[in-house]
Formats: C-alpha cells, sequence, structure tokens
C-alpha cells in the first residue's frame, strides 16, 4: 500500500487527483471535481481524495506524500520588462512562460509613470525585470528598478536577472522598501545566448514559498504535502522527460505537446527546431529548447467569442452559435450536435495555437537575391505530437483535432510538423507525470509511455 | 582605469564573407578590446539592437561584395533613432562593384554617417589607432 503516490493538480475549473501505484507502475484511479478554490481549496480536494479513497483504498499516509501544482486563482501571472524587445524583453518572456506563468504584460524601453500605473492595476505575482547584456546597458535597467522600487504595495514580488554590473546599485535602490526582490542570473548574459533556467528555478521556488500562501492554495499543505509548481510546469516537465528519456530509458525524441483548455491553449515543444534546410539562416534571439506558449485568446470556455471570430467564413453545422454559447456557459457536449461544433472550435484552437507556436520562414530581398530566413524553430521534422486537456482528451476523436496542427502546402511558410505520429494523454494524467518526474524520473518516464496511446 | 571599450564586428546585409571580420576581431581583441563578433550577414537593424543591450562604444562594418551602400540606405536615421548617436561607426571592405576609386567610396560612406571608411588592404593597426584615438576624444578610453 505505501506504494502508491496520489498526484493532483488544482486546475482552474477542476480539481483533478490521480492515484498511481509506482511498483506496478499502474494507474489505480482518477478523480476530477470542479474546483473550490473561491471559498477553500481543501473541499474539492478532499471530495475528489473521497473519491480515490473509495476505490483504491489509500489513507491518510498517502494524501501527507500527496505532490500538487496548480492553475486556480488566475494561475502565475507575471509582468516582465527589458530592453530591446527582440533580444531581453523577450528572454524575459520565454523565461516566465518556461517557470509556467501566464505573462499579462510584456514591456521593453524605459518604462513611463503611466505603464506602471497600469502594473500596479494588474496586480501581478511576480514582476521579472532584465535588461543589458553582463557588462552592456546599464540605463533602461536601472531606471526601471527605480521605477519599481517606488511602485505600491500591488508590486511586492520582483527577481532581477538583467546586466549584472547593475546589481549592487539595484540592490541599494530596494533597501528597506519593503519588496520583497531577488537577484538571478542574466537571461541575456551575451548577444545570441539565452539562459533562462536559473530564473526559472527562482520562479517556481517564489511560487511555492510566496504566491500559493496569497492564493488561498498553500491551506492544502495541511493535507497534502506541498503544491510544487504551476500546473504548466508539470506539463513541460512531463514533456522534457517523454522526448528526451531518463538514466539509459530512451524518450521519443523531440517533440509537441498540445494543451487546449477551458481558458487557454498551451503549447510546448522540446526540440532544437535548427533550419531543415541548408539554405535558410536562423536569425533573431534563439529559442529554448523547451518552449512553451500560451494563447490567452484560446479558451474553449472563456473565449468562445474569439473562436467564432476566426472561423467566420467556414462552414459550420446548424445550430453552431447556440451551441457555443452553451459552451461558454459551461455545458459539456452531449448530442452528436454538440460534440461535432466542439470538433470544429477545438481544432481551430489547436491549428491557431500551433501557427503561433511554430517558427516562420520569411523570403527577404537582397542585392544578391532572394534569401530565405527562419524566426523561431523549425519543426516540420518533428515526429511526435501529444495531445492532451480536456477539448482533444474527451473529443469525439482526437486524432482529426491534433491534425489541424499539422503544416499546410497553402501556408508554408509556417513550420509545422509535416508526418509525425499522434498520441494522446488518454487518462490526462501528463500533469502527474510532470509531478512524478521531480522524486522518481524513471517510473515516471515508464508511466508515460505505457500510457500515451497512439492514434 | 576604465573598462575595456565595447566594439562591434560583423559582415554586413547579406553578404557571406567572414574572413575580414575574422582576423579584424582577433587584433581588436588583442589590442585589448571587448569585441561583440556577429560573424556575417548580419542585418543593420541587428548592429543596431546588439549596440543597445550591449551599451557598444563603436560598430566596424566588414563588407567584400560590393553593395554595402545598398544594405546600408537609412541606417544612419535608423541608428539615431534608436539612440546611437554617440556610437562610432567604422566600414572597410570592397564598398562598390567595378574598378573604381576609392575615394568614392570614401565620400559614399560617410554621408551614409560613418565616422571612418576603409579600404580592403588598409593595415588594421592603422585602423586600430584611429579607434584609440577616436574613443580618447570622447573620453570613452
Amino acid at each position: 500500500m505505501d506504494s502508491i503516490r496520489l498526484f493532483i493538480d488544482f486546475g482552474s475549473t477542476y480539481t483533478k487527483v490521480v492515484a498511481i501505484d509506482l511498483d506496478k507502475e499502474e494507474i489505480l484511479s482518477t478523480a476530477r471535481v470542479p474546483s473550490t478554490v473561491e471559498t477553500d481549496i481543501t473541499l474539492a480536494l478532499d471530495e475528489a481524495l473521497r473519491q480515490i479513497a473509495d476505490s483504491s483504498g489509500i489513507g491518510s499516509l498517502e494524501k501527507k506524500e500527496a505532490l500538487a501544482c496548480s492553475s486556480a486563482a488566475g494561475g502565475l501571472r507575471m509582468v516582465c520588462s527589458g530592453f530591446v524587445p527582440d533580444f531581453t524583453s523577450k528572454a524575459a518572456k520565454h523565461a516566465a512562460l518556461g517557470a509556467g506563468a501566464k505573462v499579462i504584460g510584456c514591456y521593453s524601453y524605459k518604462l513611463t509613470e503611466q505603464e506602471i500605473k497600469a502594473i500596479e492595476a494588474a496586480a501581478p505575482d511576480i514582476v521579472l525585470i532584465a535588461g543589458g547584456t553582463d557588462g552592456g546597458d546599464e540605463q533602461v535597467i536601472i531606471h526601471n528598478a527605480r521605477m519599481f522600487s517606488r511602485a505600491s504595495r500591488a508590486i511586492s514580488n520582483i527577481i532581477v536577472a538583467g546586466n549584472k554590473a547593475t546589481y549592487d546599485e539595484i540592490r541599494s535602490l530596494f533597501r528597506d522598501n519593503g519588496k520583497n526582490v531577488i537577484f538571478t542570473s542574466n537571461v541575456m548574459p551575451e548577444i545570441g545566448v539565452l539562459d533562462v533556467a536559473p530564473c526559472n528555478r527562482e520562479i517556481r521556488e517564489l511560487f511555492m514559498r510566496n504566491i500559493i500562501e496569497a492564493k488561498g492554495i498553500a491551506r492544502a499543505k495541511s493535507i497534502i504535502k506541498d503544491v510544487i509548481m504551476p500546473t504548466p510546469s508539470a506539463v513541460l516537465e512531463a514533456a522534457k522527460l517523454v522526448a528526451d528519456g531518463y538514466d539509459g530509458v530512451g524518450g521519443l525524441g523531440e517533440l509537441i505537446v498540445i494543451d487546449p483548455g477551458g481558458a487557454t491553449t498551451d503549447v510546448h515543444s522540446i526540440a532544437h527546431g535548427h533550419p531543415s534546410r541548408g539554405d535558410t539562416l536562423a536569425v533573431g534571439l534563439p529559442e529554448p529548447y523547451q518552449k512553451r506558449t500560451v494563447e490567452g485568446d484560446l479558451g474553449m470556455k472563456y473565449n468562445t467569442d474569439t473562436l467564432l471570430e476566426l472561423i467566420k467564413g467556414r462552414e459550420t453545422p446548424p445550430n453552431f452559435t447556440s451551441i457555443v454559447e452553451g459552451f461558454h456557459e459551461g455545458k459539456l457536449p452531449e448530442t452528436e450536435e454538440e460534440f461535432a461544433c466542439h470538433q470544429l472550435l477545438s481544432s481551430i484552437m489547436v491549428r491557431v495555437a500551433m501557427d503561433r507556436h511554430a517558427g516562420k520562414i520569411e523570403v527577404i530581398y537582397t542585392p544578391t537575391g532572394e534569401k530565405l530566413v527562419q524566426h523561431g524553430k523549425d519543426l516540420t521534422g518533428i515526429r511526435t505530437v501529444i495531445g492532451t486537456g480536456g477539448p482533444i482528451v474527451f473529443s469525439s476523436n482526437p486524432r482529426q483535432v491534433l491534425e489541424a496542427a499539422l503544416f499546410r502546402e497553402e501556408d508554408a511558410f509556417s513550420l509545422k510538423p509535416r508526418n509525425p505520429r499522434f498520441y494522446l494523454d488518454e487518462h490526462y494524467i501528463f500533469y502527474a507525470v510532470g509531478l512524478l518526474s521531480q522524486v522518481e524520473p524513471k517510473k515516471a518516464l515508464n508511466i508515460a509511455k505505457k500510457y500515451l496511446k497512439q492514434i | 582605469m576604465k573598462k575595456a571599450p565595447t566594439v562591434i564586428t560583423g559582415t554586413v546585409g547579406s553578404d557571406v564573407h567572414v574572413i575580414g571580420t575574422k582576423v579584424l576581431s582577433r587584433a581588436l581583441r588583442d589590442a585589448g578590446f571587448n569585441v561583440v563578433a556577429l560573424g556575417m550577414q548580419v542585418s543593420p537593424e541587428e548592429f543596431i539592437k546588439v549596440a543597445q543591450e550591449t551599451n557598444a562604444d563603436a560598430i566596424l562594418m566588414s563588407s567584400l561584395y560590393g553593395m554595402a551602400d545598398l544594405d546600408l540606405q537609412g541606417f544612419n536615421e535608423k541608428r539615431l533613432e534608436a539612440g546611437l548617436g554617440d556610437v562610432l561607426l567604422y566600414i572597410g571592405g570592397i564598398l562598390g562593384l567595378g574598378r573604381h576609386d576609392f575615394k568614392e567610396d570614401e565620400a559614399k560612406f560617410k554621408k551614409l554617417g560613418f565616422d571612418r571608411v576603409y579600404p580592403p588592404d588598409v593595415d588594421l593597426n592603422v585602423a586600430i589607432n584611429d579607434l584609440k584615438n577616436d574613443l580618447k576624444a570622447k573620453g570613452k578610453m
């Protein structure tokens, strides 16, 4: 009995629990209860654990060892600030997204009073300040640090990840000012070098120490062991593990994970993304090997208006608009007609999210003729695409939804995968794999490979 | 003792020649400069963005395919807009097509905003000395 581990996801809509037998590397049971984070997060948690206990006979011992991730209470909301948009601002954004955050604002150059007011109004959980290579520009980051040091309590957690030569001065700006300021390595220490791992670690630490407390999520620690990362981080960890393998157990190689949901559609690519054509030059800041994008306007429940806009002009089933209204109100598809509409919306979410995530080819005209340059990652050669998230897992035809991520000749400049195998996270446990990977990576990998279904 | 000045090198535009800029970068490093070497096919915009983030004191562009003036139309305006009016701009190499007088190249690129222009057979020590003098005059060395 003590080889059973519980993994919990405090989602924005549902609190989910999965019980895994670590010795047999088997899923014992899963439970899904509407989230109660607004009132008391432990209510839904208790109910979900009760359901699990009924089917798997777990006791308080297992509960005490349970690990959780969370995207509840708005998730981890961050604002990024850097210097040049294509350089340190982008690097800061990659760092935040890679840590599982929702980037609610990304600013460049010296901040104005008005911008600071807007950031205060947004009340981010963490502000990430970058700017200047190490030994490079000092003015912008110091100016911005000064502005933030004078800001209201709405901005209280700050991570500084820019030109290290400015740190002494920035430290003195924040002395005795009550804000929680953490210094870490520059997200872009040199031109062309992205170094987001140290920043990712600090973000996660801060999330575990402060953020979950502030959101009432830490209350769950009275029952379980800990909430150790934002949910998207758990999915990203799982993706990395499944791609790279661990300690002699092979992974699936470079891959993409697509995760549409009620509020957002996330795409994760674990891939270098080098140009596949010899005549193409990669330009711009290199993208992270583990790259995550979040489309905040592509949620099945919250953004039905955006999705309807994107579908305009295509053929839709009868009663389409009223059925979609129902999804917006939280209704789940039941009839065949409703499933068809759901399918259509899910496909759009996947197609657009993949478009935005994948790299692009640009033709530039030079004195020596046409040249091809690549922005972002070339994902045309990716051989594995994994679908997770409610709209795919509970769809009537997951494969069809995932096919919306494929490369299309009509849009050849978008470097999406040409010929991948498709897999489904059938039991909706990817987040659990990510959590388990933090304590038992080999078992997590075996379980992932066992339960990912090729479709 | 001021810290070592930061200089950016690279071959501008769609030019793939890289030896000139590599030799120059090596000489600059030996002379004690902090060199950010961008290699070949560097767009004018990239020079500007890199100069901003690294707080560079000078940009030394190389070009060997004779068409740099096409690549650099409007460059001066862009760099001024980016707040880089105080950055030294040098260019060297084969700066025009066919047989012509170097003086024409010099005039053309000075008009495009460059402080100094060099022919392909320049002694790099001369260029580096010019750089040191220009930086000293600006109080950056």
